[in-house]
């Protein structure tokens, strides 16, 4: 009598630990194949008959040397760092007051202008790229980093207003009432009591900007044509993905630092972003 | 405490020198809109300006090189429509975003009621299936080009080496037609599962033990507590992640500029990478405004929905 359930808890187990092995798989598979690539010789990598899972040939760093060295990518990087930091600044500056006057300040209206500004999230790059690229030659900004400054905050704005509007909601307004009842204005009381203790919304809206800032594909390689002021998510695919001769193992390379640093970065935050986005469907 | 009493005196000295304005700025009437209006201005600009003038631009015949416009009406949807290639491309695009759509939300609900048991290492595992949501996009197809390129796919190897197919029909997976279409939809499905994942657990974290309890005791079987109890309770935030899910599939374009920029013969085609390989690529942006256009109603169907379900639910 005992022997069946044990079996049954055994096959449960089984069984559970091959649905988590063969998601894990699924996902970090093409990390883990451009690390590997990263260090394999060209010559190994393009002899048909070779097992791609192991090093044929001693394994090498000239890919990486080829990839600092020969190509933009270094400065691909510095790039997406400067419009990442700026588009931060500009996002921190906007969705900090609109997130704590949607929390605190405004009735009924603000409620729905909370859900509008939300919903603007939803609208996509595709929809506006070709009236934004007009604007932008209009500005005179084509080729120019600051193009993508200028365009970026439109979608890490809204998120993060929303975001932040949360963040605020579960601050209790007792904290500012008595800064206020100290002498200080209701926006002294926000500036000195409200910030400083709303460090780690703040730090997870740096973090959703910046990956966001990352990722963005579209305007960057509608906007900008010369290499040399391209991201790392549009310089990659389109310059160093040139006719048929594909350098895999710098390519793998430039693939594998832009992408999981970051990720592990964000994966501290991820439980503040999916309350974004679940919008407090979950108490 | 004590570093409060010098601020006080610091704010009391300005409200004084500017009484009036202080004054204006302590009621939150004003206060309110003063905030929260940079952002309000910054979006209608940069998304609300746009999208009017995607609209407009729909309706002239603008090009990227002209300098004046015309207004000529509902020309550009008209010839869009009747061309065979819109037509792939909107076919393409529902199949796209409708597949990749249902697989996720199955594969999702699969994993996030595999995660919601513990074990060891389950911090790695969760960081190891985020990580395509997190990666840009970009970067990430390109590791998936590699892996399904035509001649050294080592998906290819391995199955020849287990026997399975020969090199005489090995599958291209970005070059044959259906094929192509079913890798692009796996890369997607690839990034979007962590998102639905990580919603949906999130939604049966909030499912209160006293409910699972009672199934328990009421000897529910395995099956009967998944259909009729977890399941059903999920569901709304289900539909918050199915929403969300489609919005990013039917506007990527990503996957597929990455992967097989619409080939071959147009097999993976969309309207997404159709408005940019027109609009931008060629220089015609009326028409390529049109064609980018043909989502809104798509996305619009999809805001009401959401707006809908969340007020039914109380999700906001």
């Amino acid at each position: 009598m005992a022997v069946r359930p044990s079996v049954r808890r055994a096959a449960g187990r089984s069984v559970h630990a091959g649905i988590i092995g063969a998601f894990t798989l699924f996902s970090a598979f093409p990390f883990y194949w451009m690390l590997i690539t990263t260090f394999k010789r060209t010559g190994d990598l393009l002899k048909r008959g070779n097992n791609p899972f192991i090093y044929n040939e001693a394994p090498t760093l000239e890919n990486l040397r080829v990839l600092f060295e020969d190509t933009l990518y270094g400065r691909w990087l510095l790039n997406t760092a400067f419009v990442g930091v700026v588009v931060v600044a500009i996002t921190l500056v906007l969705a900090l007051p609109a997130g704590y006057a949607l929390a605190r300040l405004t009735g009924r209206w603000g409620e729905q202008l909370g859900i509008g500004i939300f919903l603007t999230y939803l609208v996509p790059p595709t929809l506006l790229f070709i009236p934004m690229s007009r604007l932008i030659a209009i500005l005179g900004l084509q080729d120019s980093l600051w193009s993508l400054v200028l365009v970026y905050p439109s979608f890490t704005v809204p998120f993060c207003t929303w975001l932040l509007m949360g963040f605020f909601k579960a601050i209790p307004p007792d904290l500012e009432e008595a800064a206020m009842i100290d002498g200080h204005s209701r926006l002294g009381a926000f500036v000195k009591v409200v910030i400083p203790i709303s460090v780690a919304g703040i730090l997870t809206v740096i973090i959703f900007s910046f990956t966001l800032v990352t990722q963005e594909f579209v305007y960057a390689l509608t906007f900008i044509s010369t290499a040399s002021q391209y991201t790392v998510s549009v310089g990659v695919p389109t310059f160093l993905v040139r006719g048929d001769v594909y350098f895999w193992g710098s390519l793998m390379a430039g693939c594998f630092i832009a992408s999981v640093p970051i990720a592990i970065l964000y994966n501290f935050f991820v439980d503040r972003f999916i309350a974004g986005f679940t919008v407090g469907a979950i108490k | 405490m004590s570093d409060r009493t010098p601020a006080a005196e610091r704010a009391g000295a300005m409200a004084a020198r500017g009484h009036r304005l202080a004054f204006l700025i302590d009621r939150p009437q004003w206060l309110g809109p003063l905030m929260i209006g940079p952002a309000v201005l910054y979006i209608a600009l940069v998304v609300g300006l746009p999208f009017c003038l995607a609209l407009y631009y729909s309706l002239t015949d603008i090009t990227a090189g002209s300098r004046a416009l015309h207004f000529v009406g509902l020309k550009n949807f008209i010839a869009v429509v009747g061309t065979p290639n819109f037509q792939t491309a909107l076919r393409n695009t529902f199949v796209f975003a409708v597949g990749s759509q249902v697989l996720v939300i199955v594969l999702a609900t699969v994993l996030a009621l595999a995660l919601m048991k513990d074990f060891r290492g389950k911090w790695l595992v969760r960081l190891l299936i985020l990580l395509p949501w997190v990666a840009p996009m970009s970067l990430g197809s390109i590791g998936w080009l590699w892996i399904l390129d035509s001649i050294y796919s080592v998906i290819n190897w391995t199955l020849q080496a287990a026997g399975l197919i020969t090199e005489a029909n090995w599958p291209m997976y970005l070059g044959k037609p259906y094929l192509a279409m079913m890798s692009v939809i796996g890369v997607h499905v690839w990034r979007l599962l962590p998102l639905a994942t990580v919603i949906l657990l999130a939604g049966l974290t909030s499912i209160p033990q006293d409910i699972h309890d009672a199934a328990l005791v009421d000897g529910a079987s395995f099956s009967r507590h998944l259909f009729q109890i977890t399941l059903p309770l999920i569901r709304p935030i289900a539909l918050v992640a199915t929403l969300f899910g489609l919005v990013f599939a039917f506007t990527d374009m990503i996957v597929i500029f990455v992967l097989t920029r619409g080939g071959p013969y147009d097999t993976t085609q969309v309207l997404s990478t159709l408005a940019f390989f027109t609009g931008i690529q060629a220089g015609d942006l009326a028409e390529g405004a049109a064609i980018a256009v043909f989502l809104f109603p798509m996305l619009l169907a999809v805001a009401v929905l959401f707006l809908r379900v969340a007020r039914r639910t109380e999700v906001i």
